[in-house]
């Protein structure tokens, strides 16, 4: 598959001079459903503006296609953005807003009847067409924010945290449509999130990011089981984080114990965090375990309890399907693959 | 229902300024010097339908300048950096704080036989014109007292659309002109229709203008009504007749002038 989007060593500084993007590179094939995933104020949003065209990096290049369209004006490149706080147009109702892209390229008035009734289908706002943007909810004005983006079939849409104001089972519904119209339509969507089981569930790649920087790209099951540091690892889902020290290849010491790992190639006593998920931590008998700790709190979490567990040096947070009651002293295991090892990040 | 007392001076001051002088009109136009009601005087208004047409014309004349000069200008204003619009604004309103008269009369000045247009014009072996006395020296001088009148509403209403409209609309394909006329001229509506009120109802009603400005030649309605009050035609009557036919003209006007303004605007 090629490339449709590509983005070589981007920088963005705003007037104070803070670096807001540091360096950021990134491939966009075509036809893929790509998710940005990272805390807020990370610059996801400021990643897609510049894909858009309304920020100018401060060096590096945009590519579209194999061609680098830094200097392409918004309105020449084919993007479309569902914005993040909508920007619909107040003095255009519902069906206007939607049409708005396709009148401008003069697309004849059967056809626009035609699209726009699909996409009034399609985010359920059927009926209200002749409504003034203003007199919806929140989560109506981002399903015509959605709409008025993809009745143009861009090439690429960029959709900044479409999805945020819907309920559960909405979002689920829409989540589950925009990935078929994705598929069917074979559109690339470069999606912004930070619900990490959003970007889990639909994504076909996932860029993980923090502080202006990619942290990690890959596809789901990849970031969520070969997470590269620390960070990834905690914001794909809970983990528990340890300082540990690799004494040599696949044996670890965190808290004053040895285990068997199976990660290699670090350097001897080279300090290193442990990451250990919750459902991997397994609880024995208190007697025959290397660690242990009281449970402090019990939380039933609908297919699992979640438990938190003060080991003196580490409070656990632990999944299981069978609770033990507060108070109890437990046992901690681990199997060695399910100790993974990271490099220490720099910050 | 204590509020109710706050608003009794609004209340006094409504009917003493406002209610008043609109019942006496309404009694004078209708009434002759015994008291007696006629129709005598709102039918002598007809007479003047010429400087009715000439009134009207001209302030049209003059809005519609106001509104090409203004428009952009609020534009650029809106579109600037926040901390420089204050600036800038004031710079345009500058010529406000300067007595009406007096600004009157430095294009009485200008403008003259022998003023120094002309006078400059004759250095490069041009005119002289005349340029004072005509109507459009009157109409001018409309736009150069009222011009502030337009770029205020125009310039609240636009500082109000957030930059995420210019986004929006060329994410979808609108060029920076396209985006003007499908978005910012729209939006802009109810700062047209209020600055066009407030340009064109000063305008129709002017009379120093058109006296320093226009000569003898070019009455206006309200020169008309100045002298029935005030000059030698002395005639309370004819000029109560002629304000309130006047007042409805600019009623009807501004009616129609709403029908174009979008009740239920809210910009984001
Ligand atoms: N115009 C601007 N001037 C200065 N700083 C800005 C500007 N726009 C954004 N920033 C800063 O850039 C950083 C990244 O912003 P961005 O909007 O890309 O975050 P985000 O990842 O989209 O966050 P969120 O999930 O909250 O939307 C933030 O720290 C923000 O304060
Ligand atoms: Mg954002």
């Amino acid at each position: 598959m090629e490339n449709i989007v590509s983005l070589k060593n981007i920088i963005v500084e705003f007037e104070d001079g803070e670096q807001i993007l540091k360096n950021i590179s990134l491939d966009i094939k075509d036809k893929e459903f790509v998710t940005f995933l990272g805390p807020s104020g990370c610059g996801k949003t400021t990643t897609l503006r510049i894909i858009a065209g309304f920020l100018e990096p401060k060096s590096g290049d945009v590519i579209f296609d194999g061609k680098r369209i830094n200097d392409v004006p918004p309105h020449k490149r084919n993007v479309n953005t569902v914005f993040q706080r909508y920007a619909l147009f107040p003095h255009l109702n519902v069906y206007e807003n939607i049409a708005f892209g396709l009148r401008v390229k003069k697309v004849p008035e059967k056809e626009i009847v035609r699209r726009v009734g699909e996409m009034l289908e399609l985010v359920n706002l059927m009926g209200y067409e002749k409504r003034t943007v203003n007199r919806l909810s929140g989560g109506q004005q981002q399903r015509v924010a959605i709409a008025r983006a993809l009745v143009n079939h861009p090439k690429v849409l960029l959709l900044d945290e479409p999805l945020g104001a819907l309920d559960l089972k909405l979002r689920k519904e829409m989540q589950i449509e925009l990935r078929k119209i994705q598929q069917e339509l074979e559109l690339t969507f470069v999606y912004v999130t930070h619900d990490q089981e959003e970007a889990l569930t639909m994504s076909d790649s996932i860029v993980v990011m923090n502080n202006g920087s990619i942290q990690q790209i890959g596809s789901p099951t990849d970031i969520y089981n070969e997470p590269v540091n620390a960070f990834v690892a905690d914001f794909i889902g809970e983990s528990n984080i340890l300082n540990g020290s690799m004494l040599r290849d696949c044996l670890v010491e965190f808290n004053g114990r040895q285990f068997e790992c199976v990660d290699k190639g670090f350097g001897k006593n080279e300090t290193v965090d442990v990451v250990i998920r919750p459902e991997d931590v397994k609880i024995v008998p208190a007697a025959s375990a290397k660690l242990t700790g009281i449970v402090e709190s019990v939380v039933f979490k609908g297919v699992h309890y979640e438990m938190i567990i003060d080991g003196v040096d580490h409070k656990w947070t632990v999944h299981s399907t069978k609770a033990e009651a507060a108070g109890t002293m437990v046992g901690l295991a681990f199997d060695p693959f399910d100790i993974h090892i990271m490099k220490k990040s720099e910050e | 229902m204590k509020l109710k007392y706050f608003s009794a001076p609004y209340l006094v001051w409504m009917v003493v300024f406002i209610v008043v002088p609109l019942l006496m009109i309404g009694f004078f136009a209708f009434t002759n010097e015994d008291g007696q009601f006629t129709m005598k005087y709102i039918s002598d208004v007809g007479q003047y339908a010429n400087i009715f047409v000439r009134s009207i014309w001209l302030s049209l004349i003059a809005t519609a300048i106001c509104l090409v000069i203004a428009y952009p200008v609020a534009f650029i204003l809106s579109r600037m950096e926040k901390h420089k619009q204050g600036t800038m604004l004031m710079i345009v309103m500058l010529p406000m704080w300067m007595n009406f008269l007096l600004r009157t009369y430095a294009w009485m000045t200008l403008l003259g036989n022998n003023g120094i247009i002309n006078h400059l014009l004759g250095m490069v072996g041009l005119g002289p014109f005349k340029l004072i006395n005509t109507s459009g020296a009157v109409v001018l001088g409309m736009v150069y007292n009222y011009l502030p009148f337009m770029i205020l509403p125009l310039y609240s209403v636009m500082e109000k659309i957030d930059n995420s409209m210019f986004e929006a609309a060329e994410d979808l394909g609108c060029s920076y002109f396209q985006t003007l006329f499908r978005v910012i001229v729209p939006l802009s509506v109810p700062g047209i229709t209020s600055g066009i009120t407030m340009v064109f109802v000063p305008a129709i009603s002017t009379f120093i203008i058109s006296r320093m400005l226009g000569g003898g030649s070019n009455l206006l309605i309200g020169d008309l009504i100045e002298m029935q009050f005030l000059g030698n035609a002395y005639n309370p009557h004819l000029g109560a007749a002629i304000s309130l036919v006047l007042m409805v003209i600019i009623l009807v006007i501004m009616t129609v002038m709403n029908q174009f303004d979008p009740d239920d605007q809210v910009l984001m």
